[in-house]
């Protein structure tokens, strides 16, 4: 009983009700009302999901076709019947070579994931035999005042993924950190709400592409002479300038909202300045703050791969554009990985956001 | 009908202000209150005067929208007065502050705070150098009083209205104001919760005996609670209409107020007033 009640808990709180949901359903305690609920909540989506793939592979098979035929007609018309046989029936043999080149089906993108996991492995492999190898001898070259040889092999997909994730939460790091103060200043005055509102009105529409360049230009100047890779710091920046907007906006309407009841009973206590921010604006606004950085968060997480993409930095964003450029086989296919997996951690991210606004907030309504 | 007679001569004395000075805890002289709107001025308040003695529980009466909200705001500070004067012990009032403590309408209770912070918020502003077991004995006194000695440590938005707005009066007093202000502080309470309130708000006043000013719509209520109740005319410019001492011994009881042989000729005329 207890242990049924904290999964509940737990499932509702990540809002994720549906694995309550099915065990009820396997231990035989669904009621017919439920039932039915269970079918639209349940069911439908994951119907939905097999439509969507099978779409998708009728799509790819018809797309695949089209371009398999082009091949053929192209190789007839260029280089005789001879040829164009000999591509007819590699193309249907599957040899990877001569394969066309289109929109990737569902099997094949579920192969290049599982391809790109058992790279993860060889190079993880790789990594560590080679640290293994070498702590023996940069133990001596640290002892004798040199740097250390690091590993330098080509990163996997996980290893994209993770320093992509570092990327995005060092830019919502800045983002709230600029967004935050600056929007509770802005909230509490009229004065600098007029001084900023031009500011925020012109640049919050401004494209990701113009940050990254903006921050480019001037990180370039401020780091001349320096020889560190300078593309992280680059993108981040970046990411934090694009995404902050949302976390500023609404830190500055929700400190200039507070109920006027706190304000007068703040106003009668005679609280210093200090104290009615931390006491009483700021706890009160923490919920609409809380929404700008979902906001925040969702946004950084969009522009990140963008950004990532422009400004060579490691990541999703390279990832898809190396494969884009390589052109290798299988590359399309990777590239619909990656589109899912950024596509599942966005979700995973804002479902993150939404527990600590749940965890911080007073409002317990929407909490277990 | 002899009461009455009694009660127009403190009536007239009331607004002939002849309190002698040192007894006059809030004196409102020719207190004017304007809103400018784009048809010219709309005047909500016009020549009140209305003088409070130490010790003194005044209620407030009159019809919603006459301007009763406006005037107790202003005492309060949290609305700047556009005539007359507000001064408090013969000192001119500027803007807010705690020495005219303030029950509110809705409880405005912090609801992330737990009770006892509530009260400690008022407490730790106006009793700086106490230690903190001071302060913290302080809002707990209060909080006892007012019967939630088993929810200092509860949220404030878990707690019922009628358990908020117990926090709002315990807050209030423990600030130890020379004036307290309640704006219609039970009309959001169902009937019962009212009456547990009022014989709460009472008993901790006969200990503490703060001069007080409560707006109500409640007829009873504003004779139960009272010295004397204040009538207010209508708005536009509105004024104080009539004063009405009510002379029953305290500390009372409801029932001895309600057996009273007074009681009835009290409510007529109040009820008078404010049909008319």
């Amino acid at each position: 009983m207890s242990a049924s009640l904290t999964l509940n808990k737990v499932t509702n709180f990540l809002g994720l009700r549906i694995f309550s949901t099915l065990k009820d359903l396997f231990t035989g305690k669904l009621e017919k009302e439920e039932f039915k609920n269970f079918l639209r909540k349940t069911i439908v989506p994951l119907a939905s999901i097999l439509l969507f793939i099978g779409l998708w592979h009728l799509g790819a098979k018809s797309l695949y076709n089209t371009e398999a035929t082009f091949k053929i007609e192209k190789a007839l018309q260029d280089q005789g019947l001879e040829a164009a046989n000999a591509l007819e029936a590699c193309i249907a043999s599957g040899e990877s070579s001569c394969q066309p080149n289109t929109l990737p089906s569902p099997s094949q993108v579920w192969e290049s994931f599982q391809s790109l996991l058992r790279d993860h492995n060889i190079i993880s492999a790789d990594k560590a035999a080679f640290i293994e190898k070498t702590a023996a001898m940069n133990e001596k070259r640290i002892a004798a005042g040199k740097d250390a040889i690091v590993y330098t092999g080509r990163p996997s997909f996980v290893d994209q993924i993770f320093k992509s994730l570092q990327t995005v939460f060092a830019g919502f790091l800045l983002a709230l950190l600029i967004a935050v103060p600056l929007g509770i200043f802005i909230g509490l005055s009229p004065t600098l709400k007029s001084a900023f509102n031009w500011f925020i009105q012109i640049f919050k529409p401004v494209s990701p592409v113009v940050w990254y360049l903006l921050v480019f230009m001037i990180v370039k100047t401020l780091l001349i002479g320096s020889s560190e890779d300078s593309s992280f710091t680059i993108s981040f920046i970046s990411v934090g300038l694009c995404s902050m907007w949302a976390t500023l906006v609404n830190t500055a309407m929700g400190v200039s909202s507070v109920d006027k009841d706190y304000i007068n009973v703040a106003k009668v206590l005679k609280l210093g300045t200090f104290q009615k921010i931390f006491k009483v604006v700021l706890p009160s606004s923490l919920p609409l703050i809380f929404t700008g950085l979902k906001i925040t968060l969702s946004v950084a997480w969009m522009v990140l791969i963008a950004i990532e993409l422009l400004a060579q930095s490691p990541g999703l964003g390279l990832f898809v554009w190396e494969e884009f450029q390589n052109g290798a086989n299988d590359s399309n296919a990777k590239i619909i990985v990656a589109m899912f997996v950024i596509g599942i951690i966005g979700f995973l991210l804002d479902r993150l956001m939404l527990m600590i606004q749940n965890w911080v907030s007073f409002d317990k309504q929407d909490a277990i | 009908m002899n009461t009455i007679t009694k009660s127009e001569i403190v009536q007239k004395d009331a607004r002939d202000g002849i309190f002698p000075a040192s007894d006059v805890m809030l004196d409102l002289k020719d207190l004017k209150k304007v809103y400018p709107t784009p048809k010219g001025d709309y005047v909500v308040l016009e020549d009140l005067n209305l003088q409070i003695k130490k010790e003194e529980f005044v209620t407030i009466i009159g019809h919603s929208g006459c301007g009763k909200t406006t005037m107790l705001s202003m005492i309060a500070g949290l609305n700047p007065i556009s005539g007359g004067s507000i001064s408090v012990l013969s000192k001119h009032i500027k803007g807010p502050g705690p020495d005219r403590g303030v029950i509110f309408q809705s409880p405005s209770l912090m609801p992330w705070m737990t009770s006892l912070q509530n009260v400690l918020l008022g407490v730790n502003q106006v009793f700086p150098d106490a230690t903190k077991k001071e302060r913290e004995d302080v809002a707990k006194y209060y909080l006892q009083k007012v019967g939630l000695e088993d929810a200092f440590h509860k949220k404030a938005s878990e707690l019922s209205q009628g358990m908020q707005q117990r926090v709002g009066i315990a807050r209030a007093f423990a600030i130890k104001p020379k004036v307290l202000l309640l704006d219609e502080p039970f009309g959001m309470l169902d009937s019962l919760t009212r009456g547990e309130l009022q014989d709460i708000l009472i008993e901790i006043w006969n200990k503490e005996k703060i001069t007080a000013v409560m707006i109500t719509h409640d007829v009873d209520e504003a004779i139960f609670l009272a010295d004397r109740v204040v009538m207010m005319t209508s708005g536009p410019k509105a004024k104080i209409g009539d004063v009405l001492a009510i002379d029953f011994e305290r500390p009372r009881t409801r029932k001895s107020v309600l057996e009273h042989d007074d009681y009835y000729a009290y409510r007529k005329h109040l009820i008078d007033f404010l049909e008319h």
